[in-house]
């Protein structure tokens, strides 16, 4: 379980307070106005935004100052998911070596993430030569040989169309399903939210709610979220 | 505040600027240890200074000037050549200078084609040695670069401002007030201090074509007083006094130097609507004409000349090429060992402050490093045995500022674009620069090695110095051979060393872009 406990995160002279538990396999939705602070929400989570009160624990261990590497999770940022010098295969296999020295069963592993997300033959390519969903595939790869125990998006399919989107969104609900991840992602369509969060983190006027079932809250929202929601 | 800030190479970068700041205040410290400052400055050098200043002002001035004609013809025609031209405006920066000079004297000599001409129809021929010819090779050399540097700016004008000057229908001279003067006002300044900075520290161009009490600069008197009368006091002085003037005019230039972009993007041309007047397309007809025989004649020159004399080439040519490439491979290790951690550093760091310490390499003049280095290593051991090392070292240390303006940039966009990636796959240390760094600035990297290789490979400086009969590079043999006046040896060494320092530049650069992608 991560804990964020009384948590201040600072960017400038902007602030997001949280205080709330996240609970292993479930899957979360992030919603709220632009500019709310739901990017910083998760950068703070991931260790890329200062927590400058307060505390991040995970299993009981305090781990607010770990660096973004060190920490169990895995995140897909909006954009620059892949390094577009190297080949899909190098960019998966970094989510398990970072001198990319793959011995032969974890070369096998990439190879089972790449097939799994349908991009077997593709191992070779490089991102530059991929569709925007192959890219997203790649990534997601990834985030699969990576098997941390939480997987945070900010929105990584933003740039796809609606169908590819829904579709990465059903792959990612499987891909989390099976390395019994839960998941924290961005969103801005309340369609998202139904399709695949059980709890619904509302952002909004510098304050991170604390999760609430999601099918209950959408079908009532509060006046905040309702104005929002629109 | 940064959180974490991503750091890569900080403890290695600092070590490193430390020690190339430690290399040249080990230099300075031995001069200032030997100086005397009693006799404090005599005519003499009172005369160096002035000559020195004299001519890096005219070299700026008339480079900066003439450049401004060329560079906006190059901007607003297309034609076949043009990005042949263009690369060529690259080429001065990269060759040897004696090689230049040698090329120059062939054209404008005692008897060159241009007295031939002149004699030719009876007119009074003219000298190149002295001001005017000192003057003449820095023009040569650094009116490309100041082209180059004003078409980037030209460049980076909005095509919009064009369409809008077309569509008002402006006259010339409106279009140069209200577009392009604006511009240039800005990079002008700059562009100025830049070539004046350098040509401060000109060594072999005054070697060659200055010379006597009327045409000295301080770095040509620290050669003579050291190499004629051995006055180690008196070359101590002089280097301060080196140090003085070229380190604050690097510290004041620092400020409105533009950043050097090298690399491609150069080659094409602006959609015009205007300037398409008969006489603007001559005048740009001329510039372009000018501008490209002053460059290409000296090179043909090299070329025919140098070919008839590859024949009468002494073997001791050879042998001091096969020094010079060595020298000039270990520059280039030297270079990446001290560079890249340091680019490494200062990408990560907060701008400004810290690179002003790869400026430190311009200030401080070679002949001074080399100069206290002898003094340093003149009691424990024979310094012409570290005439090569030495060599190296410090054509190394010359290059760095060059490179550190080549590298930190891209580097800084590297570390913002991927650099959370990276963290978050705690790619860090060599992993992030094997995997990251390397290939994504691949390129630059190969361009400041080839770079780098080219000016060592040419360089005559430290080596003039400390070098005897038995080590010595092609750059000395071949100025050896001029003073020996055996013209057609030296212009065949010119040619081997003209194809060594394009081929190294050529090598290192094509490897950089070999596999470029993405």
């Amino acid at each position: 379980m991560l804990k964020l406990e009384q948590v201040l995160i600072t960017q400038g002279t902007f602030s997001v307070r949280a205080d709330m538990s996240i609970e292993a396999q479930k899957k979360y939705a992030v919603i709220g106005p632009s500019g709310a602070g739901k990017s910083t929400l998760l950068g703070a989570l991931c260790g890329f935004i200062p927590i400058t009160e307060g505390r991040l624990t995970w299993q009981g261990r305090d781990i607010t100052d770990d660096a973004p590497g060190a920490r169990p999770m895995t995140m897909l940022f909006q954009d620059n998911n892949l390094f577009p010098h190297l080949s899909i295969l190098q960019n998966v296999g970094l989510g398990l070596r970072r001198d990319m020295r793959l011995t032969a069963s974890e070369k096998a592993d990439v190879e089972r993430a790449l097939s799994r997300v349908g991009l077997g033959d593709m191992a070779d390519r490089k991102p530059g030569s991929l569709s925007g969903g192959q890219q997203s595939r790649a990534a997601l790869a990834r985030v699969l040989v990576q098997a941390r125990p939480l997987v945070l998006l900010d929105e990584p399919f933003a740039a796809l169309g609606p169908a590819l989107r829904t579709e990465m969104l059903d792959l990612v609900q499987e891909l989390v399903t099976e390395t019994n991840a839960s998941l924290i992602m961005v969103t801005h369509d309340p369609k998202d939210v139904a399709r695949i969060a059980d709890e619904v983190i509302f952002v909004a006027g510098g304050i991170a709610h604390a999760p609430q079932p999601a099918k209950a809250l959408m079908e009532n929202p509060p006046a905040e979220l309702r104005s929002y929601l629109g | 505040m940064a959180f974490r800030a991503f750091a890569i190479s900080k403890n290695t970068g600092i070590s490193a600027a430390t020690l190339v700041v430690l290399l040249i205040l080990a230099a300075l410290w031995a001069v200032l240890s030997r100086a005397e400052y009693g006799s404090g400055l005599g005519p003499a050098e009172w005369s160096a200074i002035h000559f020195t200043v004299v001519q890096a002002a005219l070299s700026a001035g008339i480079s900066t000037l003439l450049a401004v004609p060329v560079a906006r013809a190059l901007a607003r025609r297309r034609f076949t050549g043009r990005g042949l031209l263009v690369t060529l405006l690259g080429a001065p920066f990269i060759l040897p200078v004696i090689v230049a000079v040698l090329g120059l004297l062939t054209v404008f000599g005692r008897a060159g084609w241009l007295n031939m001409a002149l004699a030719g129809v009876n007119l009074p021929t003219i000298s190149i040695y002295g001001l005017h010819g000192v003057v003449l090779a820095h023009v040569f050399f650094n009116l490309p670069l100041a082209t180059r540097l004003l078409l980037q700016a030209w460049q980076t004008l909005p095509a919009e401002r064009f369409r809008l000057a077309a569509q008002l229908d402006l006259t010339p001279h409106a279009v140069f007030q209200s577009i392009e003067w604006p511009m240039l006002r800005q990079i002008l300044p700059g562009t100025a201090a830049l070539i004046f900075v350098m040509c401060l520290t000109s060594f072999a161009v005054a070697l060659t074509l200055g010379g006597g009490p009327r045409a000295t600069t301080i770095e040509l008197a620290i050669y003579q007083a050291f190499r004629f009368d051995f006055d180690l006091s008196r070359a101590a002085l002089l280097s301060l006094v080196q140090l003085v003037l070229a380190g604050s005019a690097a510290f004041l230039a620092l400020w409105i130097i533009p950043s050097v972009s090298m690399g491609g993007g150069q080659d094409r041309a602006r959609q015009r609507w205007d300037a398409r007047g008969g006489v603007q397309r001559l005048m740009d007809g001329i510039a372009i004409t000018i501008g490209a025989l002053f460059l290409l004649l000296p090179f043909g020159a090299i070329i025919t000349q140098g070919l008839a004399g590859l024949m009468v080439t002494p073997a001791s040519v050879w042998q001091s090429a096969v020094t010079s490439v060595g020298v000039a491979l270990c520059s280039v290790a030297v270079l990446l060992m001290l560079a890249l951690p340091m680019a490494g550093w200062i990408a990560t760091a907060k701008r400004g402050s810290v690179e002003a310490i790869g400026l430190f390499g311009i200030a401080a003049s070679p002949l001074m490093v080399g100069t206290g280095w002898f003094i340093l290593i003149h009691p424990i051991t024979d310094p012409v045995l570290f005439a090569l090392p030495v060599t190296a070292l410090v054509n190394a240390l010359m290059a760095l500022p060059f490179v550190l303006r080549i590298l930190v940039p891209p580097l800084r966009d590297t570390v913002q674009v991927y650099g959370r990636l990276s963290q978050a796959l705690s790619l860090q240390g060599w992993p992030f620069w094997r995997w990251v760094v390397f290939p994504r600035l691949r390129p630059q990297i190969g361009f400041a090695m080839g770079l780098t290789g080219a000016l060592s490979m040419g360089d005559l400086g430290v080596i003039a110095l400390f070098a005897d009969q038995d080590h010595t590079t092609l750059p000395l043999q071949m100025y050896r051979l001029m003073g020996s006046y055996q013209m057609e040896a030296a212009a065949g060494a010119a040619l081997i060393l003209l194809a060594l320092s394009l081929g190294i530049f050529w090598i290192f650069d094509k490897a950089g872009r070999g596999h470029a992608q993405a």
